[in-house]
């Protein structure tokens, strides 16, 4: 059976490009880009043209990127460096839909470590209250840490409207960016962010590796004590391979970037409507303005989330949930209940993230098979009846 | 993904006796919408209090459509006093088990299965003694205090994996939170004292 993926969010492909890049280094190039002769120093130079892609996909510099081992490593860093940079500040701002790299590390941090955080709300359209995150900087602010795109909706947050405002008020801005990065442009000099987090398995690099942006001038202690790698913020020898992969996939995103916003986003535009228009008490969560190209979260009213999902698994589908079922715990996903999401269609929700490698038959088979699940799936349901909820 | 029994997914593919039971005498119903989870469902009984069809609706996931069908599968043919002896162990029993995190599916097939026959001898089932704090998993005040006690459970979590208060809505998270403190600090006192 074919596999029709369509989790992009959660993870993607490695590119065979990317493959191709790495291979040598797994074999014949194995040397340690630290040494003082010919052979390492050929994988150092690699490292350091992957460091300079990294950069260019972000307009960065390249001695402003530390590789790291996953966003959340990333975000983490970003943030104890921003905290051991001011220890006499003690608030600290994030939203109530990040991910939870950010939202248990500032859980943590208020629990265990006597931070004040303002979780900032979002409303029906998972849009930032922008009125409660101006009101609560103040002097005492040490970081603000937004995400650029939500995971789940792909709802885009005004990054370079807060990181101008914070910038005025003196305080560190920190965006994780890695749902956004290789779907929107992200040019870090013109945001005016202080810090980004990117992540290499969600732009068709392999998991393991990621990047973290630190603008020239902020002060940002190691946070892995050893040698000088990562101009010593980062000690430790090299996840040599994977950051070349990272490399060559930041290198193909730029490119592909037109690509996202043209066809990746008709396909997502055609399957969004095919669904709205063949399934009733169907409706997207999120602002459908401002939103990552290649994502839909969509609720069917009166069904569970784990359902659709085994159904779909039948013919090869691969999507998620924001339902409770089908993660490790019962709990609701987070960012659905802060944008109040009724019930009746925040249990059935699906999210549908795509990427370059889709096709519109890839979303023909997606909506002939849910078309019949959803309809199944609501015969047996209590709520559901006649055609509508009950 | 959760590591289900070949027969769980089978009576989610290809569930048994799905729907309204045309002429059912008996109804029980539990769970909500808010919850995740809810299942209705229908007793038809002879005078001689034998189940002789049964059938559901489920709102869930793929453990509570299963658990709903092999309920149904367990209770046709059954006396209702034979069917009031049936535990949600059973139910899982008869998939095959289920994933500790998927255990409520089969409690919610065991509510709904007490207040059908309840409903048919028009008995009121009697509340249980405290205060309703998990209107999602049916759980009191008193159960928590007891679990906390007896199981030395410390945190929220602890409680809801141990008696699934708090795996639903979550607006009852406060209230186990201050409920399980607070038992803390009795026994701790009394130990101290």
């Amino acid at each position: 059976m074919d596999v029709i993926y369509t989790d992009n969010n959660a993870t993607t492909k490695v590119a065979d490009e990317v493959i191709r890049e790495m291979l040598p280094y797994f074999g014949e190039l194995y040397g340690n880009p630290s040494s003082m002769y010919a052979f390492g120093d050929e994988v150092g130079r690699k490292i350091r043209k992957a460091r300079q892609k990294v950069a260019d996909l972000i307009n960065a510099d390249p001695d402003e990127i530390v590789f790291t081992s996953c966003g959340t490593e990333s975000d983490n860093a970003a943030i104890n460096a921003a905290i051991t940079a001011f220890p006499e500040k003690k608030h600290l701002i994030t939203s109530e839909v990040e991910h939870p790299a950010i939202r248990n590390l500032f859980k943590y941090l208020a629990d265990k470590k006597g931070y004040e955080v303002t979780f900032v709300p979002v409303d029906k359209k998972g849009r930032l209250d922008m009125d409660i995150l101006y009101s609560s900087m103040s002097e005492n602010t040490a970081v603000i840490s937004l995400m650029w795109a939500n995971n789940e909706t792909g709802v885009i947050f005004p990054i370079e409207e807060v990181a101008k405002k914070a910038g005025e008020k003196g305080i560190l801005f920190h965006t994780d960016a890695v749902q956004a990065t290789g779907k929107v442009a992200i040019d870090v000099k013109k945001a005016g962010v202080d810090m980004l987090s990117l992540s290499g398995h969600k732009i068709h690099a392999p998991k393991g590796v990621a990047a973290l942006y630190v603008k020239k001038g902020i002060k940002f202690p190691a946070f892995l004590i050893g040698g000088h790698q990562e101009s010593g913020r980062r000690g430790g020898t090299e996840n040599t391979v994977s950051i070349i992969g990272l490399g060559k996939a930041c290198e193909l995103a730029k490119e592909h970037l037109p690509l996202m916003n043209t066809e990746v986003r008709a396909l997502r535009d055609y399957l969004e409507t095919q669904l709205l228009e063949k399934i009733p008490g169907t409706s997207v969560n999120g602002d459908r303005e401002s939103r990552l190209p290649n994502t839909l979260s969509i609720g069917f009213d009166a069904v569970e989330g784990e359902s659709i999902l085994m159904l779909l698994d039948q013919k090869g589908i691969c999507a998620s949930s924001g339902s409770a079922c089908t993660s490790g715990s019962l709990d609701p996903s987070h960012v659905l209940m802060a944008m109040e999401v009724p019930f009746k269609s925040a249990h059935g929700t699906i999210r549908f993230s795509l990427s370059h490698y889709n096709t519109k038959e890839e979303m023909d088979t997606i909506v002939g098979t849910l078309v019949p699940a959803i309809e199944r799936l609501r015969m047996m349901s209590p709520f559901w009846k006649d055609g509508k909820m009950v | 993904m959760w590591d289900y029994t070949d027969k769980v997914k089978e009576h989610f593919l290809n569930p048994k006796n799905v729907g309204e039971l045309e002429g059912a005498n008996a109804v029980g119903e539990t769970g909500s919408l808010s919850c995740g989870d809810a299942l209705k469902l229908f007793l038809k009984v002879n005078e001689n209090e034998r189940i002789i069809d049964a059938s559901f609706m489920t709102f869930g996931c793929a453990s509570a459509v299963a658990s709903s069908s092999a309920l149904t599968e367990i209770i046709k043919g059954m006396t209702l006093d034979e069917a009031a002896k049936v535990t949600n162990d059973d139910i899982a029993d008869f998939l095959g088990g289920l994933p500790k995190e998927k255990m409520h599916c089969s409690v919610m097939g065991q509510a709904a299965l007490k207040k059908a026959i309840a409903d048919y001898r028009g008995i009121q089932i009697l509340e249980k003694p405290g205060e309703m704090v998990c209107e999602c998993f049916d759980v009191t005040d008193l159960e928590i205090i007891e679990a906390v006690k007896t199981n030395g459970l410390e945190t929220v979590e602890d409680v809801t994996n141990y008696l699934k208060a708090g795996g639903g809505c979550g607006k009852c998270l406060d209230r186990i939170e201050e409920i399980v403190v607070e038992t803390r600090n009795e026994t701790a006192e009394k130990i101290n004292n």
